[in-house]
């Protein structure tokens, strides 16, 4: 079990804005009223992308068994990540003192039967309360069977999601990255007139595969990145991410000591971006020349940006024309609001509202920026008083958290999600495409007004028929027979009478 | 008469068992304006709640205690005191359970003490029902966990007979059914149907028929459940005719609620095929003392019909059956009775019932043990969860998808199995599956001596024998 002062020492982090302030890490969750993951599930979001690795869950069946094959990452090849792995502790195992004995067989099964060329041992709530030795027991069975066995000590009651992804980025550094170098480049794709830079991505998951929309353009700038930390990810590429030449946070802050501590060891520069959006996705492109210092690799990118962005715009100016003015609560707990808002602002929408819970001071003067001093900040998540704002502000859709979705259907309130466990990608200049889609066929789809009208028979005035009459001529002087439309514009305005 | 394998590797692979919170959770969540909270860390209740969210695709509310560090050394019966007052006071429910996980009870939580110091801290919220079920992770399953918490809130909720004064047939129409996990939204309506055609008014417990069926209110928000089985309707159990218990999991609550009310017991195993439909029906022609309906009777003979027009695919089928114990049961008694075969049934965990399914061998494992075994035994259909979907895949055979959890189907949560019509939809999915999966064909055999016109000889290549 980690110790309260290793707890401490991950949540202090010099690099994240929040440390300044005197909530560091997350606030304390008040019992009966309170929403999130544990550090298990962050740690388990960071890594499980790695798609050739063994993760095994060190714990009983309720940690694995309602989370396994659970997430939007994709991966180009290997899929070892899918299979479920857990030790699925049994009473027995805790009151006898048997789960270290079957954690450890429980490494040799996985690596029998499926040849990884790496475990990683999740540690959850009830090995670390029994005082199981994770540690110890990794690095016999490495010793034993000559596979890299990875701890990572992130039982759920050590805090947040947040905690745990650094629980896992810590992991990385201190056990996986620099045991190998890189690949030397092959003579295929070496071309003799530009520099090859090799580079990584921190904190990218290839959600719905949606890395591959901007995986083609850095191909083309040759840039070669080492790995993704950890979207489409194999163990052999994190190995050599100390010998990247820049570093590249993505969006969110969740593995921002990795970027710290490889500066730290290994000199790396790093600067934090997204590719949610045009404005971003340049921006990002254009930050590698820049911390490269490549004059080459600046003009070259300043020409695919320059194409690429007109190509997109050409393509979502008959989007723009449908979507623009639309207003947008816009809540993803904080970490990526600013991003995404400049996307949306990209399209002509309205960001009426943002959430901020998890905002850093930075990142909120990046909002205000964006949106203008008056801006709405939300703190309070709750459903309640999301469908408050979204009433008072008058906001045509809600885009937030896969968990809020069916707050808003309920509510009849359209909805985009825009989390991980969501089934379409939005990154890069072609996402955008993708993102239009989808905001479009929420906002413009005749569903809301048929779940949202009365039915009909509930509507006072009864001889009112939906029906028109088959003889209008022999209705009474001076009133046509009514339409459908009339007779359904009548219904609403007597629905909101009554 | 089943062989019971027990597990024996270390580590479990792609795993079929759900925990003992899930289980308890869904329980409470068929009772009206309840919340269950469970006693462990945040995740504990996130992935618990992120599992339900997409088999039912709906919200559902779940609370946590959310130990931390320090409550996980020095003790949480703070957590649970201060979990229950802020539920209390937030959303005023009717009925609030405190699930164990296995955190707290590995730190050797006492749940039960801490309501009763809520209680008497607390008398403001005397009318809210709170109790407290032991569902630790590390024993059990859905199964168990479900249960365990219907037993704990007839425990709590039903008043004994001598005290209330409630006796067997006081509501002449009034049937109680105990019902398991395995009945959807969807079985629960056709069975209210089915008892309301014999003249009888079923009261489900619980009844997720109500809460989680996927219906529009006009309240925007609802911070607990909307419908399901009404609080105050408990204390009519003991003025009820009989009580029909589905699912041998919930023997003990049933036992349990006629111990304290005297009504008579009916139980039932499951309501798949034609034997146990007939058991239900001639059971609610017995309570109801009226003949069956012409329109029941009607189903039966479409159910036999279907059951003539699919044996042809069924018969002999190799089937391969992954699901907790009284569902894997209801299943072999209904392929069994088309003639298919069981050739790999896996369960989560050991239950008594497993020593009478009519099979030659249980293992008591995850869907890696029914890949290998199906896999031994030439499986050519699986039933199993949608996690069962990849293994299908790598198996080469179609997959009837049933169980928890359902997240790549929609409405899966909904489907009708049950009664003589949804027997015989089954049996239509099932003979579908087989007859539009591609099975072998015989491969074509070309005579050297044939006159077949000279195109089609350099179209194919020739036979080589």
């Amino acid at each position: 079990m980690k110790s309260t002062k290793d707890i401490a020492a991950l949540l202090d982090e010099p690099a994240c804005e929040h440390n300044k302030k005197e909530k560091s890490g997350c606030a304390k969750p008040k019992p009966g009223a309170s929403a999130g993951g544990c550090a298990f599930d962050g740690a388990q979001i960071a890594l499980l992308p790695i798609a050739d690795v063994a993760h095994i869950v060190h714990g009983p069946i309720a940690c694995a068994g309602s989370s396994w094959d659970n997430r939007g990452t994709r991966s180009s090849g290997a899929d070892l990540y899918r299979i479920g792995m857990t030790t699925d502790l049994t009473e027995q195992d805790i009151v006898m003192g048997r789960s270290e004995k079957r954690l450890f067989h429980a490494i040799k099964q996985a690596i029998d039967t499926y040849s990884p060329p790496a475990v990683f041992i999740y540690n959850t709530c009830v090995p670390a309360l029994v005082g199981d030795d994770i540690n110890a027991v990794c690095k016999s069975a490495q010793e034993r069977w000559g596979v890299p066995v990875v701890p990572i000590d992130s039982a759920g009651f050590y805090g947040t999601k947040n905690l745990g992804n650094r629980i896992a980025g810590d992991a990385m550094v201190n056990h996986v990255i620099g045991t190998r170098d890189p690949d030397p480049l092959p003579l295929t794709v070496q071309r003799a007139e530009i520099k090859i830079h090799d580079v990584n991505l921190i904190g990218e998951y290839n959600i719905a595969g949606e890395f591959w929309h901007v995986l083609p353009l850095f191909d083309e700038l040759g840039l070669r990145i080492l790995c993704t930390l950890s979207g489409d990810a194999r163990f052999r590429e994190v190995q050599t991410m100390h010998k990247a030449e820049v570093n590249m946070m993505v969006c969110s802050k969740a593995m921002i000591n990795v970027a710290r501590k490889l500066q730290q060891k290994y000199g790396t520069p790093w600067f934090e971006g997204s590719y949610y959006g045009i404005t971003d996705t340049s921006q990002s492109l254009r930050d590698f020349a820049k911390v490269l210092n490549d004059a080459d690799l600046t003009e070259r990118t300043e020409a695919l940006i320059q194409r690429e962005e007109t190509r997109i715009r050409k393509e979502l100016e008959p989007w723009k024309a449908r979507l623009k003015g639309k207003r947008v609560l816009l809540f993803t707990g904080g970490v990526k609001s600013w991003s995404v808002i400049s996307a949306l602002q990209d399209l002509g929408m309205v960001v009426v509202a943002t959430g901020t819970k998890k905002s850093t001071e930075e990142d909120k003067a990046r909002i205000r920026e964006l949106m203008g001093e008056d801006t709405v900040m939300i703190d309070d998540g709750s459903p309640r008083a999301l469908l408050k704002i979204v009433h008072d502000y008058k906001a045509d859709i809600l885009i937030a958290g896969g968990r809020n979705m069916y707050t808003a259907l309920k509510a009849k309130v359209p909805f985009l999600d825009i989390n991980q466990e969501r089934e379409f990608g939005y990154e890069g200049y072609q996402g955008m495409l993708e993102l239009v889609r989808q905001l479009a066929l929420t906002i413009e789809s005749p569903v809301w007004e048929a779940v949202r009208a009365p039915a009909p028979w509930k509507v006072k005035n009864k001889e009112k028929s939906l029906f028109e009459s088959p003889h209008p001529n022999l209705l009474p002087q001076g009133e046509g027979a009514p339409t459908l439309n009339s007779a359904v514009s009548n219904i609403d305005e007597e629905a909101s009478n009554g | 008469m089943a062989d019971i394998l027990k597990r024996n590797k270390a580590l479990s692979v792609n795993p079929l068992k759900a925990s003992q919170p899930i289980g308890g959770s869904l329980a409470t969540l068929g009772f009206n304006r309840a919340m269950p909270m469970l006693h462990g860390s945040q995740g504990c209740t996130a992935f618990a709640k992120v599992f339900f969210v997409r088999h039912f695709r709906e919200p559902i509310p779940l609370q946590s205690t959310a130990m931390d560090q320090g409550s996980s050394v020095m003790g949480a019966d703070e957590n649970v005191r201060e979990g229950i007052l802020t539920i209390a006071e937030k959303s005023r429910p009717a009925l609030i359970t405190i699930l164990t996980t296995g955190l707290a009870e590995t730190q050797g939580a006492d749940v039960h003490r801490n309501v009763r110091e809520f209680r008497e801290a607390n008398p403001e919220f005397a009318d809210i029902a709170v109790v407290a079920v032991n569902t630790p992770d590390f024993t059990g399953s859905v199964e168990t966990g479900f249960a365990a918490t219907l037993t704990e809130i007839i425990r709590a909720l039903v008043p004994d007979a001598k005290e209330a004064g409630t006796y067997p047939g006081k509501r002449k129409r009034q049937v109680n059914v105990l019902v398991n996990y395995m009945l959807t939204p969807g079985d629960l309506e056709a069975l209210r149907d089915i008892f309301e055609q014999f003249q009888l008014r079923p009261v489900f417990v619980p009844d997720i028929s109500d809460s989680l069926d996927g219906c529009l209110t006009d309240e925007d928000f609802s911070p607990v459940t909307i419908g399901g089985t009404l609080i105050s309707e408990m204390a009519t159990l003991g003025d009820a005719l009989a009580t029909v218990v589905i699912g041998p999991s919930l023997t003990k609550a049933a036992e349990l609620l006629e111990q304290k009310t005297g009504v008579p017991t009916y139980a039932l195993d499951h309501l798949y095929g034609l034997k146990a439909n007939d058991a239900l029906i001639s059971a609610l022609a017995e309570i109801s003392g009226h003949d069956v309906p012409e329109r029941i009777e009607r189903q039966r003979s479409q159910l036999q019909d279907a059951m003539l027009d699919t044996h042809f695919m069924l018969g002999q089928l190799r089937i391969a059956i992954a699901a907790d114990a009284d569902l894997l049961n209801a299943f072999v008694d209904q392929v069994q009775e088309m003639g298919a075969e069981v050739v790999a049934a896996v369960t989560s965990c050991n239950v008594p019932l497993l020593a009478r399914i009519p099979v030659a061998s249980i293992k008591i494992g995850d869907l890696e043990d029914m890949e290998l075994i199906g896999k031994a035994n030439k499986v050519q259909l699986v039933i199993g969860n949608s996690h069962a979907v990849d293994t299908a895949e790598r198996l080469g055979t179609p997959i009837l998808r049933a169980g928890f959890p359902l997240y790549d189907i929609i409405g899966g949560y909904q489907k009708t199995w049950i009664g003589y019509r949804g027997s015989r939809q089954t049996l239509f999915d099932l003979a579908n599956l087989v007859i539009n999966f591609s099975h072998e064909e015989i491969p074509i055999y070309r005579s050297v001596y044939a006159q077949k016109p000279a195109s089609e000889l350099t179209d194919y290549p020739l036979s080589c024998h």
